[in-house]
Order: structure tokens, then sequence, then C-alpha cells
């Protein structure tokens, strides 16, 4: 071969193959081939060796028992139900709060603008643990935010009902509260995106046509906004749905979210392919929001 | 036809007040005297003290650091090769299994993740013999793959709003396609090269699950210390750590943000400059 | 047609001024404009017309001075409460509503008006701007000129007193504008509706309109019909931004009732030109000649004023041509000449370098003094 053609060679074909190989390799080893695994382990058995699980010799190749349990043992059903509940409301909630502040975004000043921003962008940066911990300062029973929140109660309701302290830590209250506070910037700042890009003359338009500020936003803002707002709020519901770390540290051990549990089968009871299929069938179940969000993120990007 | 539109204003002053009590309280009982860490005991900066002469926080830090700073750099190496591959080149026998693969690992629980990388390293250690131990290899090897994806994002985007024919007029100009890369699509993408690595190293310098599951004995990272810790409760000591690294992020992203906001001014104002010159 | 329209005042705008911040977008704007007609406000980028549109559709309060529609005072009436519909630049069409909700979207807001009168009432729109087979189209499936009709029926279906139209052809090509223009004279001729255009092409404001006023730094510096405005500008800048025209310095030395002679330096003689009342003998004026109004001869010609000068260049535009010329005095004019005559290069009035005349009548010279 010539200098000449293997330069060619390089231009055409090595150089692409190299760009796009290397990045290639890397996920399909680091991560296209441990999730094989995870899905092989998920039908293997569990054995009491180290590595704990077994596939073929006395065991059966594929063992669907995994899957059995976790359809019929209450235990993995209600924690899938109740991290599907938690993430929704605290989606909710993330809607409730991050519509009106982005909203609000796009109609103060320029400059205002961007200060409030970086103030919303500014916790995203900062540790998310600690953010899950600052909560557990203000909710713990001697904080003076319990303690402000309690004398309210106190004074509000009858005597029969006084309490010594609001109960807030190791509950599901306690989980959405800090998943809404922790996830709040991923609500804000896509719905913010697809608002700021609507042309203001629209609303000026329906308002010539007769339409009170309200009802411009009935008509014209919300309508045109959706695509952002299933945007946001699958941004917020697949990360919530199999969150590790606010369960653990806020949420009530009696009825774990789906990430404790795979954890905790993996580390505490040693179940690898318990662990596994329960990881699976949380894959499963975010499939659907998967593919809405990235049709509607596509959408939200795109014009109109 | 200027309102004030109360109603936003008031949900917006309740929004940012939800996102920024909690931290300030934070730091405030960082100066708690008290042990009691929700008790008020009066000021005293001793946690800040004991913080700086604890030696497992130092090395803690100096092992995230050191995680950090590599896993940063070849993530973004990565990130952004396959960054510029999904912008340029639309058509190649196995695309879409690519597109999904620097997709699916922003949206993968970091939980399934973690537990997977984990048994896949303990087989390959079986098989192969390696990784003997998990550790730092294992927990960088673990940070490049998620943060690579973040970093492929922004590149993606950016690489999208690039004009293709500054590309085509250096081809046109005698450029191979690697020099093409070096000479013109990096320099213009640099913004974006930059804060996939910045996006890349905080990422890497917060992560807590993956890293969790990836380390072995010996390595524990800033966010396991803290992990550990906070999961038997509020300490006035880790209030103070947190107050630290918040001040810290926060003073170096509002400088980034008024550098940039500075930048860009500046050239506004040079455009202006030269439009008027034109005139 | 203009002095009745000022008569019948629908519209009257009373010192109408509006600073943002310390800068004067409007100053003092008076103006009253007769029901069924279309007026036009011409001006430059940032001349405060579309400020001043803005303030009659609602969305800017005047910082000083008085709307009336109809002998309704107008201060304080939000934009969804005003009798006032505007077609914007943008056409701002609701992109996720079709055709036909867009057009209807106004009718909405009549309680009073039964569903199917709404109905027919779009139907009736839709055929008004021809567009009865886009009903259930989308904004984004339908093409530019379809849009601004869209924009049309949607402003024209709740029956406004006022019509206000923001550049309504600056987004359209040129073939379309033309047709566009008859198009928009004959549905206002249809509906009665008074409409107020924003423009900044003169050409569309002279064909569209009934009257003209013309805008500049915040201030109207003429109101009048498109001939007026055209035939007799009251000042130098008016005169320069509709058509275009040649100026030179001159000097009034005497009145010979009915013309004013002038000395012209530029010009290296002495013109008459028409008088006006407001300037003295001995007062230094400007000279306007349009060039379409001055005559290339090889010959002196007969006229009161004849020029001497060589064609130092000449344009060639098919229907007519634009010759400049280097005048004996040192200046310079634009001379216009229509092509009458199909031929050969030969047919040309004159050709580089040539030595020519050009001769005007007293009646289109204009004296300004502003």
């Amino acid at each position: 071969m010539t200098r000449a053609t293997l330069q060619r060679w390089l231009d055409d074909k090595g150089w692409p193959a190299f760009l796009i190989g290397l990045p290639y390799l890397w996920l399909v080893v680091f991560f296209l081939l441990p999730f094989l695994v995870v899905v092989v382990m998920s039908v293997a058995t569990k054995t009491t060796t180290a590595p704990p699980f077994s596939l073929g010799g006395e065991h059966p190749w594929i063992s669907l028992d995994t899957y059995a349990r976790i359809l019929t043992d209450g235990l993995y059903l209600r924690a899938f139900l109740t991290s599907l509940v938690n993430a929704a409301i605290a989606t909710f909630f993330c809607l409730l709060i991050g519509y009106p502040v982005a909203l609000g975004l796009t109609r103060v000043s320029h400059s205002w603008r961007n200060i409030l921003l970086m103030l919303v962008i500014l916790p995203f940066w900062t540790s998310f643990l600690l953010r899950v911990y600052a909560w557990m300062g203000l909710m713990g029973k001697t904080s003076w935010f319990n303690v402000m929140l309690t004398d309210a109660w106190n004074f509000l309701v009858p005597i029969d009902w006084a309490v010594r302290s609001i109960p807030m830590m190791h509950s599901n209250f306690a989980v959405i509260l800090v998943m809404v506070y922790t996830y709040l910037p991923f609500m804000i700042l896509p719905l913010y995106a697809s608002l700021e890009r609507l042309d203001p003359t629209l609303d000026e338009a329906a308002m010539d046509l007769g339409s009170r500020p309200a009802r411009v936003f009935l008509d014209v803002t919300l309508p045109q906004s959706i695509p952002g707002i299933i945007a946001g709020g699958m941004l917020v519901f697949i990360p919530a749905a199999g969150e590790l770390v606010i369960p653990t540290l806020v949420g009530d051990a009696g009825s774990p979210m789906i990430g404790r549990l795979i954890s905790d089968e993996f580390s505490q009871a040693k179940d690898w392919p318990m662990a596994a299929a329960i990881a699976v069938a949380l894959l499963v179940l975010m499939v659907g929001p998967t593919m809405i969000y990235s049709r509607y993120q596509a959408k939200a990007e795109g014009s109109t | 036809m200027k309102r004030r539109p109360t109603f936003l204003i008031s949900v917006m002053i309740f929004g940012f007040a939800f996102f920024y009590i909690p931290i300030l309280s934070m730091i405030v009982y960082s100066f708690n005297a008290s042990r009691l860490a929700t008790v008020w005991g009066g000021f005293s900066t001793k946690w800040y003290v004991a913080l700086f002469t604890n030696d497992k926080v130092i090395d803690a830090l100096i092992l995230s650091l050191k995680i950090a700073l590599v896993s940063a750099t070849i993530s973004t190496i990565l990130g952004t090769m396959s960054g510029i591959v999904l912008a340029r080149y639309t058509k190649f026998r196995g695309r879409t299994l690519f597109s999904g693969l620097v997709t699916a690992p922003l949206i993968m629980p970091e939980v399934i993740t973690g537990i997977s990388l984990l048994i896949f390293f303990i087989l390959l250690g079986n098989w192969i013999g390696w990784p003997a131990s998990r550790g730092f290899t294992t927990i960088t090897l673990a940070h490049i793959t998620f943060s690579a994806v973040f970093v492929t994002t922004i590149v993606h985007a950016r690489m999208l709003q690039a004009d293709r024919a500054i590309e085509e007029a250096a081809m046109d100009l005698g450029s191979r396609p690697w020099q093409v890369m070096f000479d013109i699509t990096l320099p213009v993408i640099s913004p974006a090269i930059l804060s996939g690595w910045l996006l890349a190293f905080t990422i890497s310098l917060d992560d807590v699950v993956i890293t969790a599951f990836t380390t072995g004995p010996g390595s524990t990272t800033l966010p396991l210390l803290i992990w550990s810790k906070v999961k038997l409760g509020v300490t006035p000591d880790i209030n103070a750590l947190a107050t630290l690294m918040v001040v810290t992020v926060g003073l170096g992203v509002v400088a980034a943000g008024i550098i940039m906001n500075r930048a860009e001014k500046r050239r506004q104002a040079e455009e202006r400059l030269a439009f008027q010159r034109n005139d | 047609m203009a002095e009745g329209a000022a008569q019948d005042a629908f519209l009257r705008i009373e010192g109408v001024s509006k600073s943002f911040g310390s800068f004067q977008a409007v100053r003092d704007v008076s103006l009253t404009v007769g029901k069924g007609e279309i007026f036009s406000l011409l001006g430059g980028s940032g001349c405060g017309k579309t400020t001043l549109l803005r303030m009659l559709a609602g969305f800017e309060e005047p910082s000083a001075g008085r709307i009336f529609l109809d002998g309704r005072d107008m201060a304080g009436v939000p934009p969804w409460e005003r009798p006032v519909h505007m077609m914007f630049q943008s056409y701002a069409i609701f992109p996720h509503m079709t055709v036909e909700e867009n057009v209807g979207y106004g009718l909405k807001h009549d309680k009073g008006m039964s569903k199917a009168d709404r109905a027919n009432r779009v139907a009736e729109m839709l055929e008004l701007v021809q567009l009865t087979p886009f009903a259930q189209r989308k904004p984004h499936q339908i093409s530019g000129g379809q849009r601004q009709r869209v924009a049309l029926a949607r402003a024209l279906a709740r029956q406004p007193k006022l019509l206000l139209l923001d550049e309504p052809l600056a987004a359209l090509d040129k073939k379309l504008r033309e047709q566009t223009q008859f198009e928009l004279m004959s549905i206002q001729a249809r509906t009665g509706v008074t409409f107020i255009v924003v423009t900044h092409d003169q050409e569309e404001a002279m064909t569209l309109s009934d009257r003209i006023a013309v805008m500049d730094k915040g201030e109207v510096r003429q109101v009048g019909s498109p001939t007026e405005v055209y035939e007799f500008p009251n000042s130098r800048f008016v005169a320069g931004f509709i058509g275009s025209i040649n100026t030179f310095e001159a000097t009034v030395i005497a009145r010979e009732s009915p013309h004013l002679r002038l000395s012209v330096p530029a010009l290296g003689t002495e013109v008459l030109a028409r008088d006006v009342a407001a300037v003295a003998v001995g007062q230094a004026v400007t000279l306007a000649i349009r060039p379409e109004k001055l005559r290339i001869s090889r010959e002196r010609p007969e006229a009161a004023n004849a020029l001497a000068g060589t064609v130092r260049d000449l344009a060639y535009f098919g229907k007519d041509s634009l010759y400049r010329l280097d005048l004996a005095g040192g200046g310079m004019v634009q001379a216009h000449a229509v092509n009458a005559r199909r031929g050969d290069e030969g047919a040309r009035v004159a050709d580089w370098d040539d030595a020519v005349f050009v001769g005007f009548d007293p009646a289109s010279a204009l004296v300004l003094v502003t």
C-alpha cells in the first residue's frame, strides 16, 4: 500500500472510524455489557457461593422465579406503587410551583431574568446530597422550622389536637417534599425554555381580540407550553421513581421505594438475581415515560 | 398596558424562599456552638476548625478531586467525539444503537447503573483477574461513562447550531477531515466543550450512588464520607462542610456567570460598533 | 375626500406623547381620521409610528394627550375592551389552532352570539379572504400570503370600528405585495371599516391610502392625500422621504407673480419657481425638483427654465431610464425619461458624455423653507 492510498484511507474511513469507534466501544463495554449482565442475572438462581448466583449446572438455565415473586409478593408490588405515586405527586407539585416561576421568569426585565435564572441553577450545581441533608436539618423534631410549624399548628387547632412536634422525617411526605425541592430546577428550566420561545405578540393578538389576561393564559400560553410541561414532568418523574438517596435518608423504612429495595436486595439479602429482576422491571416501567419524554423534548426544542 | 403580575411575583418569591431557606439555615447552623445540630447554642467556628484538622475529610476531598479531574477530562474527550459524531455522521451502521447508548445513561436510574457496573466489575475480576480490587480505577471508569453522555448532549446541541459551511470552506481550502476538526470544529465549539467539562467535573464530584457501588475498601470519596455520616443523622461538622462546598460552588458559578455576561456584553458592543462603522 | 374626512372625526388623537424613560417615542401628535378612511402612518424605523399604533390598540397608554374613538375617550380602556383590532406585522397567528379557530377566536367573547351565528360569521370571513378550502389547516400548512389573509379575517371578524394594520405587506414578496394591496382596498371598501396602516414603504402608503401622515422622530411632519404629500411636500424631509428629488440651495431674488425668481449657484443660472406666500425676497430657501419633471433634450427647450449639462451616467430600467447630468454650474441633477418607443440604442434621448439640455416648468419647481 502506498503512502497516498494509506492517506486516502485515513481521510475517508480511518478518521470517522476512530471518531465513531472509540466512544462506541467505550459505551458498549462499560454501559451495554454491564446492562446485559443485569438482564441475564435476573433469570439466574440465587446460591450461597461467591459470587452468589448460578446459571446452569444443577439449576435451570433460565429461572423466572424472580419475576414471579415480583408479581405475587405484596412487598414488591407495594414498593412499585409507592415509588410511582411518590414520583407522580412530586412531579405534580414541581409543576404547580415551577410553572408560575418559569412564567414569571419570562415576564421580568432582562437583567433580573439573568440573576433569577442563575439562582434557579445555583442549587443544581451544589451537592445533591447536601440539598437533601439541608432538609433533614429543617425537618428534625427540634429544628426551628419544625418548632415554628408546631407552634402554628397548636395555635390554630383545638387543644386536644396539640402536638409536641410534627413528625415529618421518615415519611412519604418527607420523601415527596425533598424530591420536589431537589428536582424543581429540572422542571423550571425546560418550562422556561419553552415559555421563553413563545411569541409575545400572540398574547397581544389574543388581548386585542377581546381576551382578558387570564383567558390569554388559558387560550394561548398554556396550550403552547404543553411540550415543555411534559418534558419537565418526565425529567422529574423518571429519576424520582428510581430515587435511592432521598428515601434512604428521609423515607419511611416500612414502605421502601424501588431504588432502596434494589439496593437492599443486592447488598443486604445478597440476592443478586432478585435485585437484577427488580431493576429490569423498573426499566420496563420507565420505557413508556421515556418515549413520551423524547418525543416531546424534540418538540419542545424544535419550532412548533 | 404593563401591569404588575402580582400572582406570579408572589409564587416566585415563595419558590426562591423554598430554594434557599434550607441552604441558609444550614449555613447559619454551621456556626452553632452546640453539639446538638438543630438547637442553637451560640456562635462558634469550632466545626470549621475540626473539619480542617480531620485527615479523613482532607483525604476524601483529595481523592474526589483526583477522580473528578481524570474522569472529567476523559469523559470530555469521549463525549465531544460522540457529540460530533451524532451531529455530523448521520448514516453509519449501528447509528440507532449508538444514539440509544448516549441517551440511555441519562435516564437510567443511578441504582441500576451502579449495580450493573458492580456486578460487571466483580465478574470481570473473577474471569480475567482485572480489576483485582475496586477503588480509584473502577470509580473513575464509572464516572467517565455517565458523565460522557452529559458532555455528548451539550456538544451535540452546540454542533447543531454551528454553521456547517465553515467546515466545508476549510475542506474546500484543502484541509483533511482531521485537520478541519482541530482547526475549525473544536475551536468553534470550545465554549460547549468547556461547559461540558465543568458539568462532568461537578457530576463526578457530587456522585454518591454509583460511587457507592463501584468503590472498594479504603477508597472513600467526599460524598461517600458525607453519605455514611448523614445516614446517622444531622451533625454540625457536616453543616460546616456543606457550607464550605455551597459557598465555593456558589462563588464559582457567580464568577463564571459574571465573566460570561461581560464577554457577551463586550461582543454585543463590538458588533454595534462595527455596524455603525459600516453605516 | 380629505377635507370631508377631517370634519367627521371618527378617530381623534389630541396632543398625544409617549416616553419610554428618557426616550420620547411620540411627541405631541394630533390627528383626525374619518369614518371609512384608509389612513397611513408613514415613516422610517424609530419614527414613532408603531408606538402610536400600539397606543390606539391599547397596548401602551399615552404619557400625555388623549385619544377619542367615535366620541369615546379611550384612556384606561384595556386592549380587550377596545372595538379596535390589529393585524400584526408577524401576523401573530395562533400556531396551535386551525385557520377556522383563529378566525373565530375573537367571536368567542361575544356572549350573546349563538354557535350557529358564530360559525356563519367565520364562514363569511373565510369567504371574504378566499380561504374557505383551508379552514381546517394549521398555520404551518399554509403560505405566507394565506397567513396574512387569516390575520386580516381574524381581525375583521368582530366588526371592529378601527382596524390597525402594522406593516401589512412587509412580509410578502414583491409580486404578491402588489396583488394584496388591491385586495386590501377592495375588502376595506366592502366592509367599510376604518383602516390605520403603519408602513415604512412610501409606495405602499401612496397606493393604499386616502390620506398619509408622514412621521419623523416622533412627530407628524405632514398630513395629506398622496398627491398632496408628493406634489406639495411642506419640507425637505417630506420631499426627500417620499420619492426621490433633486435639491439645491437657492436665494429668492424677486417675486414675479405667480412665480419667484431664484438664484441657484449650483445650476449656474436663475430659475423661475412656483410662488410660496411664506417666503420673502432675499430669503435663503431650497429648490426641489422631482426627476420625472425634468425633460431632457438635445436642443435648448422652449421651457421657462432650461439648463445645459452633459450625461455623466445613465441607468436603464426598462420602462424608463435614469440620467445623471453634470450641470454647467457645477451641480448635478437626476432626471427620469420614459422609454416610450421600443428600439435599439439609438432610440435613447441621449448617451454617455452627450451634451444635453434639461427643461422644467416653474409649476414643478418647489420652494421649500424648512
